[in-house]
């Protein structure tokens, strides 16, 4: 049991308890995130003075239960996480196996879409899509996907170069087998645990993204609860209540410190079953 | 004559719980090749390391003697050990581009040994290395020292090893499949060289190999090794006048040699695999795999004299 | 049964904007052909070209060149299902050449499921029967290659080549990853198989003691040429090139009492970039002369002997 098995476990239990916390949040939140009553507005947390047990977090500018409002917050933020990496994944590395497979022209141009996408400044034209399209879910997803797959391409075309030279590459080849089955049963599996552990940082990467899309106003809408949208709803009120920010603050910091972990404790356990 | 370096029932095991080495015993005389022999896996690097005390973390290793010169190897605190290393003691590698630093030139590689060892000023060292690199039959060496590990051939560089190895004089020179990456004409060049610079220095060297070719060529006496044991050992003449072990005859009988094995006749093979031994493993590793084997070789099976100077682990040797 | 003819194989040119063009001449020229049943032996040094001319042979490669013929058919004009029944191979490494992702009866079932059309009964009957022809038993079919030995891999490996019973088989120094007892079991079957299925081999090695074991054939290739061909008796019994001599002194037998030979090549490195005038071998030659470095010993072939030597003729100064 060393440090790294310890801060592995760490990432996946907070992790899976996030991830447990998003799926059941139907059961377990104690009220309707949505319900808003104004006459229990700005309650502190249980332990600070005024708190209330019925409301073990306090409650939020419009008397909204602010625990219910973290816990569905967890959905929106695994939700976005996930699409997102899922989308990104899928452009990035069909991009990077192609180049990396065919090499040549076909990775010049590969190559050159890669460099293009990062002389791209991700924040501002995220923003800018979204001011333009206007503001929804499907829209921070889709703006977030598009833009960040460049790693899962540098990272699947590097392993899929190594991999294609490979004799079972060949012996595929010379066995007759099509190009289609080359790539994706022969060369993806064997690059798979490189693009893994790639996704859990695009995931904290896209999450904390959404976050900041969603603080500026521009992220997922209102009522929707989102973390960066309910620090952005409460940065009005943090100097009397630092509550409000600090829960969501806090919540955000644990997800994306939970899933940096789980990467890095995936990357040594599937490097370690990569050696022979 | 007192042997420069004695190994008496060596034992390592790994983390695992798989005895790598089970109570290996062997000497090197000063100007003797001792060849150890066996498959991959069979412990004869693990030997080697860890006689340099270079194992990896998690094994364990014991022995009853371990002595170089009148250094007890198995007491020598690290710092000591570390000091004997590349000095008195000295080791080769199979891959020599691995164990060469790409960033530094030859020379300041060679020369940093003589001043980690000797204290010696570096133009004296570049002065040795450029002599020693001569010595192994590199031409214009002035020119090598200024050169990186990559501009040189794999023969080119496994001679810098050589001659790195030779920088302050060892009295043991350990090799671990030294040609084994190189081409066969490479090959015999190193072998010969290996051969004459020992005969020149009077070196004890332990050389480490699979390749029975060169066990034949180069050894004095041989270990064969088998997993993790020495199952056969003796003066090379004894053993390839008399090979008694049914492995290492089977080992023999595999290897074709040109113009005396029949072709369209099958080569000889030794079926099975090598078994996993774990703790508490008893009898011989290799009753499963011999053709002679009998229930008593599931028993303790004593290291019994064949002749003067040859000795074997099997129940078929008369006690 | 397969034919090669004048076959040239180069890589590079120019590699980047401000390197001088630097060609390889990886293969530079190389005919010959192959009866039904015969194993061709290809013995050469790292970088020599051998591997090179094996994956041209398997269509893995193209050629700048020349032609390739297989049972009549070029080479270049087959789609790569008819090339897949045709031409096989087996690699040196069992460590890379099975997908560790797959499980055997995938691997050996590739070529099959390649082909197409075939029921999925039929096609797992014939990978059983072709598992069982190599040794292995049939709960290895489920098994990854991760827990399998380096000689049973390699068996699956020959498995996976015969499953489509091909003509020809190249087989890339298919023992050398491995152990000498396993490496003996491995030659034992790559025989008995090609007796029984009537394969023809090309064995690329650079063992010259395991080629004279197994080849009727033997070409010695040095720099992108064979430089020597004959019949694997003839080539042993009385070589003609300088360089097949010092190849055939450098295999140390187990035979103790025997000094070590001197082979006399030098440490000049061949490269394949930069080919020698006249004899390529001439730099390391030991009996080269001021000829050698001018003209060319390029010469056809003479009752079915190539010995592309100056001196090749001349036995007094070839055995000195």
């Amino acid at each position: 049991m060393n440090a790294r098995t310890v801060s592995a476990g760490l990432g996946v239990s907070i992790v899976g308890f996030l991830l447990l916390v998003a799926l059941t949040a139907g059961w377990i939140a104690p009220h309707d995130p949505f319900e808003q009553d104004l006459m229990k507005r700005m309650i502190p947390p249980a332990w600070m003075d005024g708190g209330s047990v019925e409301h073990l977090l306090g409650t939020d500018q419009l008397g909204r239960d602010y625990l219910s409002r973290l816990i569905y917050g967890a959905r929106i933020s695994l939700l976005i996480g996930t699409l997102t990496v899922v989308t990104s994944g899928l452009i990035g590395t069909a991009l990077g196996v192609v180049g990396g497979y065919f090499g040549g022209r076909t990775d010049d141009i590969v190559m050159f879409v890669i460099t293009c996408r990062l002389a791209i400044p991700l924040i501002l034209v995220a923003l800018t899509v979204v001011a333009l399209i206007g503001s929804s879910l499907t829209v921070v997803v889709l703006t977030l996907g598009l833009l960040l797959w460049e790693r899962f391409a540098v990272v699947a075309r590097t392993t899929t170069m190594q991999v294609r030279n490979l004799d079972y590459v060949a012996a595929a080849r010379a066995a007759g087998a099509s190009t289609p089955h080359i790539l994706l049963r022969e060369i993806l599996p064997n690059i798979m645990t490189h693009l893994v552990v790639v996704a859990t940082l695009e995931m904290a990467l896209a999450i904390l993204l959404e976050a900041a899309l969603s603080f500026l106003g521009l992220g997922v809408p209102p009522p929707l609860p989102s973390w960066g949208l309910m620090i952005a709803e409460g940065k009005d009120y943090m100097f009397f209540s630092p509550w409000v920010i600090v829960v969501p603050g806090v919540a955000l910091f644990v997800l994306v410190f939970g899933i940096n972990l789980l990467g890095d404790g995936l990357r040594d356990f599937l490097g370690v079953s990569q050696r022979r | 004559m007192k042997p420069v370096l004695e190994i008496e029932n060596l034992r390592v095991g790994f983390a695992d719980g798989t005895a790598a080495v089970r109570g290996v015993s062997l000497k090197v005389a000063r100007g003797e090749t001792h060849c150890l022999v066996g498959e991959s896996g069979c412990g004869k690097s693990v030997t080697a390391l860890s006689t340099m005390n270079l194992l990896a973390r998690g094994a364990r290793r014991s022995a009853d003697v371990m002595r170089f010169h009148d250094y007890d190897l198995t007491s020598l605190s690290d710092r000591d050990m570390a000091r004997l290393r590349g000095d008195k003691i000295a080791m080769i590698f199979q891959e020599p581009m691995t164990s060469l630093n790409p960033a530094y030139t030859i020379g300041s590689q060679m020369a940093e040994v003589l001043e980690r060892h000797r204290r010696v000023s570096r133009a004296k060292g570049l002065e040795r290395a450029a002599d020693l690199l001569g010595r192994v039959g590199i031409t214009a060496p002035g020119m090598r020292l200024a050169q990186y590990p990559h501009q040189l051939s794999g023969g080119l560089r496994q001679r810098v090893m050589i001659a790195m190895a030779l920088m302050c004089e060892p009295e043991l020179l350990i090799a671990d499949e030294p040609t084994t990456a190189l081409d066969v004409t490479v090959q015999a060049q190193i072998l010969r060289l290996l051969q004459e610079l020992q005969r020149e220095l009077g070196l004890a060297l332990l050389l480490i190999t699979h390749d029975l070719g060169i066990v034949a060529r180069m050894a004095q006496r041989v270990s064969v090794m088998y997993a993790g044991q020495v199952v056969e050992s003796g003066s090379a003449e004894a053993l390839f006048r008399a090979p008694t072990h049914p492995y290492t005859r089977g080992l023999l009988a595999c290897v074709p040699i040109p113009g005396k094995t029949p072709r369209d006749q099958p080569l000889g093979s030794i079926p099975g695999v090598v078994p996993r031994i774990g703790p508490g493993f008893v009898g011989c590793a290799f009753r499963d795999r011999c053709a002679h084997a009998e229930p008593a070789c599931g028993g303790t099976v004593p290291r019994r004299t064949v002749a003067a100077d040859h000795d074997a682990v099997c129940t078929m040797v008369p006690a | 049964m397969i034919e090669v003819r004048d076959v040239y194989r180069h890589f590079g040119g120019r590699t980047g904007l401000f390197s001088a063009d630097r060609v390889v001449r990886a293969v530079d020229g190389i005919s010959f052909s192959l009866a039904k049943g015969g194993v061709l032996g290809i013995v050469g040094e790292s970088g020599c070209g051998k591997s090179t001319l094996g994956r041209l042979i398997l269509g893995l490669l193209p050629t700048t060149s020349g032609d390739i013929r297989v049972e009549g058919q070029s080479l270049a004009d087959l789609d790569r299902r008819e090339r897949a029944r045709l031409i096989q191979p087996i690699f040196q490494d069992p460590y890379s050449s099975l997908n560790p992702r797959q499980r055997i009866r995938d691997i050996v079932g590739l070529p099959l499921a390649a082909q197409g059309a075939m029921p999925a009964a039929k096609q797992r009957a014939e990978v059983m029967d072709m598992l069982a022809r190599v040794g292995l038993s049939a709960e290895m079919a489920e098994r990854y290659p991760a827990q399998l030995s380096g000689g049973q891999r390699q068996r699956v490996a020959i498995a996976r080549a015969l499953v489509l019973r091909p003509r020809i088989v190249v087989c890339d120094e298919p023992t050398s990853a491995l152990d000498v007892s396993v490496q003996a079991q491995i030659l034992n079957l790559l025989a008995d198989l090609r007796r029984e299925l009537g394969l023809t081999y090309i064995f690329i090695s650079h063992n010259l003691a395991v080629v004279e074991h197994v080849a009727t054939e033997v070409a010695v290739m040095y720099l992108g040429r064979f430089v020597e061909q004959a019949a694997s008796d003839d080539l042993f019994r009385e070589p003609r090139h300088p360089y097949t001599r010092a190849l055939l002194a450098s295999v140390l037998t187990a035979e103790p009492g025997i000094a070590i030979p001197d082979v006399g090549l030098g440490d000049i490195y061949p490269d394949p970039a930069n080919i020698p005038s006249g004899c390529r071998f001439h730099p390391r030659c030991p009996i080269a002369a001021d000829r050698c470095r001018i003209e060319s010993p390029i010469r056809p072939p003479k009752n079915g002997r190539i010995a592309e030597c100056l001196f090749a003729s001349d036995p007094v100064r070839i055995q000195s």
